[in-house]
């Protein structure tokens, strides 16, 4: 517009910017300052919170103990930490083969109609609420069974892994170079001798990565083992019988009218951000994609 | 990849032409097929389940249910409304909240900070996605909800109360407020992700314009980077408004979980997915369970009509993106 009047006007007017620009300039810059800062904020007082609240019960019988009945002093969360542990690894277990398939699946299928599709849907996927996930494996596996279960709690997070291991999985295939993939072929391997030889092992870390990120999002969920899982003060080790699990134990104990239990809540919140925390940290660190930064 | 332009079957299309005639690559393609079709199969299965399971409250009630204020279990009247209120006013007030505050950090990250202060800040952010959302609700209830109630609700309510009626009443402290609050939180690092994002996807010839013609950093970022980045910034908001639509137990742990229908921000309020989390399990009777599976369906069939809108304007902006 006025491409050619800036520079006499800025004569006129004693050189530069005007003010009003610059004033407008400044305080939008410090707008986004201080957006910044009060997105911070939150972060900064969770954490000081579960610190300041939660760091002082956590000791040796936190580990070890069964939770304590209401009124009693002391007890722990063993069977909720071991509880969540086995729900993550088996709904890795069911979850994790079916999610490579079909991430390798959209890899090999790339842009056709029916890939396309599927992505869709994975994508569709991937935005269910947690909650009628939960629902749904509730009217199918724990009507079908007659109970909660161990088993049911797992299929529900299985359920949530799927899509999101699916996608990371495709996008690890793909970043594997198209010439490895053809000197495979060119030395008169199959399709499938390539895929299975070649070109999953080269992308191996990026989608360990991927499961690694899937699982520590899963470990912290609560809404869909409301249903399946359903929670039990006790140990269990069946794959028929209800089981525990941090994420439960911590809402059950923060809605609770009791101090003692919400001091509880706190130390397994804390312990829970360890878990998350320390699988996707595990994810970032360990793990290096050697085709990420092509 | 195959780019094969001929017909033929799905399992032609998916191999490469040189391996078509292949029994074991053949096989191979069919196993992939029964992973790929195993989430469409997968996503039909809930949909059927869910759907039959309402089929008695959509009998019952048809489209009252959606209409009706009641919840009333006891005297088996069961309308939803109050709950697609309160999904939908808190998602939309933590939009509002979410999007201002995202696009600053995102605008700060990109445009202003140095590299060693924006490196641990989007660290910080992604650290908040990572949070579990049942603690994001016990700090809610023990930190973030009596500070509204007596430094933010109690003070407004006392002096505008009597005036606009978003603020009228007593301060609950468990309200739609809080609820906003806690989601806008919860929803802020996607927001913010995606937005970086595409403003680090605008082209540098365009700023470096920009500011040759005598733009000041904000103008640039205004006049030039924002509109750019417009429609990714909108399919994030999107994806926010997907997240927090499907939230559950943060905002379960501090919105109240009254079924009405209030003006004031600092009234409770019901969310479908927080009703669900709360009364399923001690619901007793047929058309009652059927009625939660209702407003379980309800909440999918949004939830996913939203998704896809995001999904279609992200890749829209990929597609720009590409070219």
């Amino acid at each position: 517009m006025a491409s050619s009047t800036p520079s006499t006007e800025n004569q006129v007017t004693g050189g530069g910017i005007s003010t009003r620009r610059k004033l407008v300039n400044q305080v939008m810059l410090t707008l986004t300052g201080v957006a910044s800062v009060l997105v911070l904020i939150p972060l900064l007082l969770i954490f000081y919170y579960l610190l300041a609240a939660g760091a002082g019960s956590i000791n040796i019988d936190f580990f070890t103990q069964l939770p304590a009945p209401v009124g009693e002093p002391g007890g722990g969360m063993a069977n909720a930490i071991v509880g969540t542990l086995s729900l993550v690894l088996l709904a890795g277990a069911i979850g994790i083969p079916i999610a490579v398939g079909a991430g390798v699946f959209l890899a090999e299928a790339g842009r056709s109609p029916l890939g396309n599709f599927v992505r869709f849907i994975a994508d569709v996927m991937n935005g269910i609420p947690s909650i009628v996930t939960g629902i749904f494996v509730w009217a199918w596996i724990v009507v079908w069974m007659g109970r909660f279960s161990l088993l049911a709690g797992s299929i529900a997070l299985a359920v949530m892994l799927i899509p999101m291991v699916t996608r990371t999985t495709e996008e690890m295939v793909r970043l594997v170079p198209r010439e490895l993939r053809e000197g495979g072929v060119a030395l008169g391997f199959t399709r499938w001798r390539t895929t299975l030889g070649i070109v999953l092992p080269a992308a191996k870390s990026g989608i360990l990565t991927g499961i690694l990120v899937a699982l520590a999002r899963i470990a912290g969920e609560t809404a869909p083992l409301l249903f399946t899982a359903f929670g039990n003060p006790f140990w269990e080790w069946r794959l028929n019988e209800p089981i525990s699990a941090l994420p439960l134990l911590i809402y059950q104990y923060a809605i609770s009218p009791y101090d003692e239990w919400h001091r509880l809540a706190w130390a397994a919140s804390l312990v829970l951000i360890g878990m998350v925390l320390a699988i996707s940290l595990m994810a970032r660190f360990i793990i290096k994609n050697p085709y990420r930064d092509r | 990849m195959a780019g094969s332009t001929d017909g033929g079957g799905l399992l032609a299309r998916l191999l490469p032409s040189r391996s078509r005639g292949n029994l074991q690559d053949q096989i191979y393609g069919l196993i992939l097929l029964v992973f790929g079709l195993s989430l469409p199969v997968l996503f039909l299965f809930i949909v059927l389940r869910i759907g039959s399971e309402s089929q008695l409250a959509i009998e019952a009630f048809g489209w009252g249910f959606i209409t009706s204020q009641e919840w009333n279990p006891v005297l088996r009247e069961f309308g939803a409304l109050p709950f697609i209120f309160g999904t939908v006013v808190s998602s939309f007030l933590a939009l509002v909240i979410a999007v201002p505050l995202s696009v600053g950090l995102a605008i700060f990250l990109t445009e202003l900070a140095p590299r060693w202060l924006a490196g641990p800040i989007a660290f910080a952010t992604e650290l908040l996605a990572a949070i579990p959302s049942v603690v994001y609700g016990l700090w809610g209830i023990f930190v973030m909800v009596p500070w509204l109630r007596f430094t933010i609700q109690e003070p407004l309510s006392r002096r505008f109360g009597d005036t606009i009626p978003f603020l009228e009443g007593p301060a609950y402290g468990f309200s739609m407020m809080s609820g906003a609050v806690i989601l806008s939180i919860m929803i802020i690092p996607f927001i913010s992700a995606v937005t970086r994002e595409v403003l680090d996807a605008v082209p540098r010839e365009q700023r470096e314009a920009s500011l040759a013609l005598g733009a000041t950093r904000w103008e640039m970022t205004w006049q030039v980077a924002l509109p750019y980045a417009l429609p990714g910034i909108i399919g994030g908001a999107i994806l926010g408004l997907g997240r927090a639509l499907g939230e559950t137990m943060a905002i379960t742990m501090v919105i109240g979980n009254r079924p009405d229908i209030a003006a004031s921000l600092f009234a409770p309020g019901y969310t479908m997915a927080s009703v669900l989390a709360n009364e399923f399990t001690e619901a007793t009777g047929a058309l009652y369970l059927s009625a939660l599976m209702e407003i379980a369906l309800i909440l999918f069939g949004i939830t996913i009509i939203v998704n896809i809108m995001a999904q279609f304007l992200v890749w829209r902006v990929a597609k720009q993106g590409g070219r």
